[in-house]
């Protein structure tokens, strides 16, 4: 227990707006090991950005957060931004989705990193900075770093500047990493380079990793346990092979279900129908009962809490879990209909109306 | 840069070219001088003193003569004749530029400061009550009309004079008429002193246009994702603000400031006539209602020459600040 | 520091509004109304602005003396009798104001209107030629906005004789091409829509897609700089009649009554300060509702760079 290094515990998020109150995280806790990697997988808009800006103390003034997120045993929340700022780059790092905007234009890489170095080293010097600069360049697999280190980040492809921002997260040996879709925004082909960039990081920090989203097949390859988001909430949490093999929650099957596998007879991948809950107003009962095929009346009465299933640690929110014990995504989805294209419509979840993607 | 420096002077010879043609032809309609002179004297000159008045300023020329004359005339530094027989129209134009230049130079300077200031101050306290102020000063000011406002500051001075016993706050003209200033450092202070409200008056404008520009590009940065990432690194807010926002916030005000050049020198017009300095501003004024076309066109010529300066310092400090922008 | 959108706020947003499309123009026309409607300074800032041009239009039929008449009352302060004082020859300052108010705001919306709808057709028809055309007309416009503004105005209206229309013509002449940049822009990447294309594929016109497809979407834009147009062309004309070259006696704008007052300022302020104040007023206005619609048009737009 004591070996936690992050303990995010009962963690709200809400946004005043004009129209009302947007609940973007409704009471989510996780609890990371020293080393560990945790994966967060939801659709745009179910809160797991909105959870991770959180946790670093980088929500909008606007935001009302509510909880406790506990670092090495010390409350962050409420925390003055002073005092976060020495925890924010050197025990918990952070990497963002969308590395073309992610680095200043108008500061060579070598800058940015350097920059995170010397304020977090108040011994360091800036050539000594500008050498282990070098080094971060050299180890997250960057060509001739010497020469790069001058470089702007305009000269540098979408890969090349995601791996600048996983050295900068790495430079001062980080206790937890949190990635923020650290691949979504890159080619296919670029995608497993820059995750064996972070592997890289992992290994020589020993850092935790939380790794955010919505790709399954990346949080199978890189985590030791899933936490599944819903319209804010955690709806499934367990090991990687409870959430694969034993999901125990319709939306969990859903997503496995729309996951395209060379492992199996059925040909044709079960989507999900209909489109997440405005978080403006949210239905009393379970936020996913419009779309589940399990619904009953019992899901428009009451929102099911996290209760254990199946295995140790294996946490779901249905109130029906039990019943889903060896089932798969093809018993409880219709196939009809399903083709490729519902799933890259899911896949690529329309970022247009998620407060999430507004919110950061 | 430098081959791009030069490509942009000789690019901008024709359309320096081109847009003198255009006000020339424009500056020739604009009154009949000539008719002026035959009408207004008393007595009435002779008809041989009327033809001569027209032959001394070009107006029995045709106009592609007149404005071929004229603009060679100006490379060899002749400004061509004024309707005021005596006078010197490009001895007259450099002495009141440097009358000018003192005061649009100190307005800009000022501006630029303070927008700065109070714009990035407004972005990084947005949707509190100093950003609302602030806003609305700046709409004010964009709304007020300058010589109103002139007029206003040049009662105030005159008052806090009246008030302080001094003399410092000069309301009329650029510096003290006698020169009752013995030292450097007196007639120093003699034209901060006059120097002092026509400043504050042509300042206002810019400030609010580019305070307002300045909050609506910071706000932008800050909302980017490399500040985030700034903070994400641990960096202290001041030098989230300073380094990062700041820094690259402040590259397209860089245009925006040039391409004021000329409203502001439009603005220097007003500010002049109302202080009653000898500048520009008069120039402009004296030569229009006399129709002294080539007055005009001297005036006109300068302030071309440096708005197209002006442009061209603008792109140039672009690729300076900006590392994305190369010229080559 | 951000704004949230209502989920489906942004979704449901229509991104044309083609006359044909009529069901799509009402939904976009209400939800540019609606968040006009929320810019409280906006709406208060229309009111006022209406208000103030209705009283300088239709007052003078309503009030006992003319701006060109003398009374016997001169150097008046304010009274029942006159609202606003009388100046030193005895003229009612009540019916200047108003006179100057009206000529300034015909001015004014004349300039907004001139400009508007020449730069939009310019800036259109460059934006969709595009190549040499645009070049061109691009050139063209960049010629006039080098030109500054106040002192051409001044050259050319010195032979005006005061006649508000030539004096609205003059500075519309020099404004337009801030218009037509916006325009084209806006052009530039609308002709790029699946609408347009559409709409070239059923044969129809150069000037159809023009007039009916790309103008009406870049009504925004176009909008929004007219109303800044306004408050640009209300402080160019004052400031022109100020330096004696715009509106000529015995017509009269706000810029001119401002001018004849300024060496009164101690002994009659009244005379100084009811103008000027009539100026802010309707620049401030018209600002404000520049900005109410400019956030109505496009909520999440920070234009700042080009």
């Amino acid at each position: 227990m004591t070996e936690s290094v992050l303990e995010v515990d009962g963690l709200t998020v809400e946004f005043p707006t004009e129209d009302g109150t947007v609940r973007a995280v409704r009471g989510v806790g996780y609890r990371l090991e020293r080393g560990e990697a945790l994966g967060i997988v939801g659709e745009s808009g179910s809160g797991k950005s909105v959870t991770a800006l959180a946790v670093m103390g980088l929500l909008p003034a606007t935001a009302r957060v509510r909880g406790s997120v506990r670092f090495e045993g010390e409350e962050l929340l409420g925390l003055s931004d002073a005092r976060l700022s020495d925890v924010r780059g050197k025990g918990i790092a952070m990497i963002f989705q969308d590395p073309m905007t992610s680095l200043n234009p108008v500061h060579p890489v070598g800058y940015q990193i350097a920059e995170t170095l010397l304020r977090h080293n108040p011994d360091l010097k800036a050539r000594g900075a500008r050498a282990r600069a070098v080094d971060l360049l050299g180890t997250v697999g960057i060509p001739s770093p010497e020469r790069r280190v001058d470089a702007y980040p305009h000269e540098m492809s979408g890969g090349m500047r995601q791996r600048v921002v996983i050295a900068i997260a790495m430079a001062n040996d980080p206790d937890v990493i949190i990635a923020d879709e650290p691949t979504t925004a890159l080619d296919v082909t670029v995608q497993a380079q820059v995750l064996d960039a972070l592997e890289t990081a992992r290994a020589e920090t020993g850092a935790a990793l939380v790794l955010i989203t919505h790709d399954l097949g990346v949080v199978a390859g890189h985590t030791d346990r899933v936490a599944v988001m819903y319209a804010g909430r955690m709806v499934e949490t367990g090991s990687v092979e409870d959430i694969f093999y034993t999901p125990r929650m319709p939306y969990t099957l859903g997503l496995l279900g729309s996951l395209p596998r060379l492992d199996r007879e059925e040909a044709r991948l079960t989507p999900i129908t209909g489109s997440p809950p405005s978080l403006l107003h949210l239905p009393p009962g379970c936020p996913f009962a419009p779309r589940c095929p399990l619904r009953r009346d019992a899901c428009d009465g009451a929102e099911p809490p996290l209760r254990p299933a199946g295995g140790d640690g294996h946490l779901s929110a249905c109130h029906f879990s039990e019943e889903l014990v060896g089932t798969g995504a093809g018993e409880v989805f219709e196939a009809a209909g399903a083709d490729s294209a519902a799933l890259a419509r899911f896949a690529e979840a329309a970022p247009v109306n998620t407060p999430e993607e507004d919110a950061v | 840069m430098l081959a791009y420096t030069v490509r942009r002077i000789l690019v901008s010879v024709p359309v320096l070219i081109a847009s003198t043609f255009i006000v020339f032809l424009v500056v020739v309609n604009s009154g009949d001088p000539v008719a002026n002179f035959a009408t207004s004297r008393q007595p009435a000159p002779s008809k041989a003193a009327v033809q001569a008045f027209a032959r001394h300023i070009h107006a029995d020329q045709p106009v592609l003569e007149r404005y071929w004359n004229w603009i060679t005339g100006v490379l060899h530094g002749d400004f061509g004749p004024s309707v005021q027989t005596n006078l010197n129209i490009g001895h007259d134009l450099f002495t009141r530029f440097r009358v000018t230049v003192t005061l649009v130079a100190a307005a800009m300077l000022i501006a630029l400061i303070l927008s700065v200031l109070f714009g990035a101050f407004s972005a990084i306290r947005q949707y509190t009550a100093a950003d609302y102020s602030i806003t609305f000063v700046g709409f004010l000011f964009l709304a007020m009309p300058v010589f109103w406002f002139a007029v206003l500051l040049k009662q105030a001075g005159i008052w806090i004079n009246e008030k302080t016993g001094s003399q410092f706050l000069g309301t009329i003209g650029e510096k003290s008429p006698y020169l009752n200033v013995d030292t450097p450092w007196n007639e120093f202070v003699d034209r901060i002193g006059h120097l002092a409200l026509p400043t504050i008056t042509l300042a206002l404008v810019s400030f609010a246009s580019w305070t307002r520009y300045t909050r609506a590009s910071m706000l932008e940065v800050l909302n980017s994702d490399y500040v985030r990432l700034a903070r994400a690194k641990g960096l202290r807010r001041g030098r989230v603000i300073t380094r990062h926002a700041l820094r690259t916030a402040l590259i397209p005000l860089a245009t925006v400031t040039a391409l004021d050049v000329a409203s502001i020198l439009g603005g220097a017009v007003v500010t002049e006539t109302i202080f009653q300095w000898h500048g520009m501003g008069e120039m402009l004024v004296q030569a229009a209602s006399t129709v002294d076309v080539y007055r005009l066109m001297a005036w006109l010529l300068l302030s071309a020459v440096v708005v197209i300066v002006f442009n061209l310092l603008a792109d140039l400090l672009y690729a300076v600040l900006d590392p994305r922008i190369r010229y080559d | 520091m951000t704004d949230i959108e209502a989920p489906g706020a942004a979704g449901t947003q229509v991104p044309f509004t083609d006359g044909e499309f009529t069901v799509g123009q009402r939904s976009q026309t209400q939800l540019v109304l609606r968040r006009f409607l929320r810019h409280r300074a906006a709406v208060i800032s229309l009111v006022v602005f209406l208000l103030i041009a209705l009283w300088a239009f239709v007052g003078p039929y309503f009030w006992h003396y003319s701006y060109r008449k003398f009374t016997p009352d001169n150097s008046q302060s304010p009274s029942w009798k006159h609202p606003f004082g009388t100046d030193s020859s005895g003229y009612d300052a009540y019916a200047q104001v108003m006179r100057g108010t009206q000529t300034s705001l015909k001015i004014a919306v004349m300039i907004a209107l001139g400009s508007t709808l020449v730069g939009a057709v310019w800036g259109a028809m460059a934006g969709f030629y595009r190549g040499v055309v645009d070049a061109v007309m691009m050139r063209i416009a960049d010629l006039v906005l080098t030109l500054p503004l106040l002192a051409i105005a001044l050259v050319i209206s010195s032979r005006s004789g005061g006649s508000w229309y030539w004096i609205a013509l003059v500075i519309a002449g020099l404004t337009w091409a801030y218009v037509a940049r916006v325009v084209r822009s806006s052009v530039l990447s609308l002709r790029e829509k699946e609408f347009v294309e559409a709409a070239r594929a059923l044969g129809s016109s150069d000037a159809r897609i023009i007039f009916r497809h790309l103008l009406p979407n870049a009504l925004g834009p176009i909008i929004v700089n007219a109303t800044v147009l306004v408050a640009t062309g209300i402080l160019t004309e004052t400031a022109l009649s100020f330096l004696g070259f715009g509106v000529q006696p015995p017509d009269t704008s706000l810029g001119l009554l401002v001018a004849q007052a300024q060496t009164a300022v101690d002994t009659r302020p009244w005379l100084f300060y009811i103008p000027g104040a009539f100026i802010i007023a309707i620049a401030l206005t018209v600002n404000f509702i520049g900005d109410g619609l400019r956030d109505a048009f496009d909520p999440r737009q920070q234009r700042v760079r080009q």
